[in-house]
C-alpha cells in the first residue's frame, strides 16, 4: 500500500519545471517580471508548442537573454515583442493578433455557434407554430 | 416552403471544413513563411572566430550578391552540405559569408573548418544567437541570398544540395544578376 502511494505521489505531485536558468534572471525584479511576461507570449521556434519561457531549447534560451538585454537597455515591452515579430513573423506570438487575416480565427467559432443557435431557435419555433396550427400541441 | 436541399447545408459546410483541415494536415509547420524576405539585412556585428582577424557585419554584404550561411560544427546537416559549399567556392560562383552559430567553445568552429576546409569569405562568431536571431533563423543550416542592395531575397532551410541548388537557388541567383 505504502509503495502504491509513493508511486502515485510521484506521478501526481506536480513538479516545478523551469527552463529559465538562475544565471539569466535579472537583478531588478521589476525588469525580470516584465521579461517573464514577454517570454510567456513568445513561441519557441524550435519546439513550437512551448513558449520561450518554458522551453529548454538553446535558441529559446538565447531569445530569453535577448529579451532581457533589450529590456535592460530601456526598450518597452512592445518594442521587444515587435523586434522578435519583425524577425520571425506573427507566428512567434502565442496569442495571434486580431488582424484582417485572423478575423476568421478569432470570431469564426462564435459566429458558427450563433448560427447554430439561430438555426435551432427557428426550427423549434416553426415546429411549435406548426403544432399550434394543426392543433397537435400536446404531442410535442 | 423551402426546398429540401437546404437541409444539406450543414453537411456541405462540414465537408468543406474537412477538406480544409485535411489540406492543413499535409503542411509542414516547421517551414515557416519568412517575414524577412525582401527586407534589408538587419544591422548586426559579430566578432571574428578564433584565428581570424575580421568579424562579420551587415556592412560586408553591400554592393554584391552573396550567400549568408548559418552553420555550426555541431550541426550534422551542415557537414552534409559542406562539400557543396566548398565546390561553390572553388568554382568561384558566389561569395559565401558564414555565421558560426552556437559553438560549444571557441575552438570547435575553427577546428571543424580546418578539418573539412573553409568555404567562407568572412565568418562571424555567434555564440549567443544574435546573428541567427536577426536573420530569423530557426535551425542550421540555413542559407540566405542577399542582393546588391543588401536586401534578403531568398531563404533556404536545410542543406544545399546539387539538386536544390540547380532547381531553386541557382535560378534565383541568375535572376538577381540580371537586375
Amino acid at each position: 500500500m505504502k509503495f502504491l502511494i509513493i508511486i502515485l505521489a510521484v506521478f501526481f505531485i506536480p513538479m516545478p519545471v523551469h527552463a529559465v536558468d538562475p544565471g539569466e534572471i535579472l537583478q531588478d525584479l521589476n525588469l525580470e517580471k516584465r521579461a517573464r511576461a514577454i517570454s510567456k507570449e513568445l513561441r519557441c521556434v524550435v519546439c513550437q508548442n512551448q513558449s520561450i519561457d518554458d522551453s529548454d531549447a538553446p535558441l529559446a534560451r538565447d531569445l530569453r537573454i535577448l529579451v532581457r538585454d533589450r529590456i535592460t537597455s530601456g526598450d518597452s515591452d512592445e518594442a521587444v515583442i515587435n523586434y522578435v515579430v519583425s524577425r520571425y513573423g506573427d507566428f512567434v506570438l502565442l496569442r495571434p493578433p486580431v488582424k484582417a487575416v485572423t478575423i476568421v480565427l478569432w470570431f469564426g467559432p462564435i459566429a458558427i455557434a450563433l448560427l447554430g443557435v439561430a438555426a435551432l431557435t427557428t426550427f423549434f419555433r416553426r415546429q411549435r407554430k406548426y403544432a399550434r396550427e394543426t392543433g397537435r400541441e400536446n404531442e410535442i | 416552403m423551402r426546398s429540401r436541399w437546404t437541409y444539406f447545408i450543414p453537411l456541405i459546410l462540414l465537408g468543406l471544413l474537412a477538406v480544409y483541415f485535411a489540406a492543413g494536415l499535409g503542411r509542414n509547420p516547421k517551414t515557416l513563411e519568412s517575414v524577412i524576405i525582401n527586407q534589408k539585412v538587419p544591422e548586426f556585428s559579430l566578432a571574428p572566430i578564433e584565428g581570424s582577424a575580421k568579424g562579420f557585419s551587415n556592412l560586408d554584404l553591400e554592393n554584391q550578391i552573396s550567400l549568408v550561411n548559418i552553420f555550426g560544427s555541431w550541426c550534422v546537416s551542415c557537414r552534409i552540405e559542406h562539400p557543396f559549399l566548398m565546390d561553390l567556392k572553388e568554382r568561384n560562383i558566389v561569395p559565401i559569408y558564414g555565421i558560426d552559430w552556437r559553438e560549444p567553445d571557441r575552438k570547435s568552429g575553427p577546428r571543424w573548418l580546418k578539418r573539412y576546409g573553409n568555404p567562407y569569405t568572412i565568418i562571424g562568431d555567434d555564440p549567443k544567437s544574435k546573428g541567427a536571431i536577426s536573420f530569423g533563423v530557426t535551425g542550421a543550416p540555413e542559407t540566405f541570398i542577399v542582393d546588391k542592395k543588401g536586401v534578403i531575397r531568398f531563404k533556404h532551410m536545410g542543406p544545399i544540395t546539387k539538386l536544390n541548388w540547380n532547381d531553386t537557388l541557382k535560378p534565383i541567383l541568375e535572376k538577381l544578376r540580371k537586375e
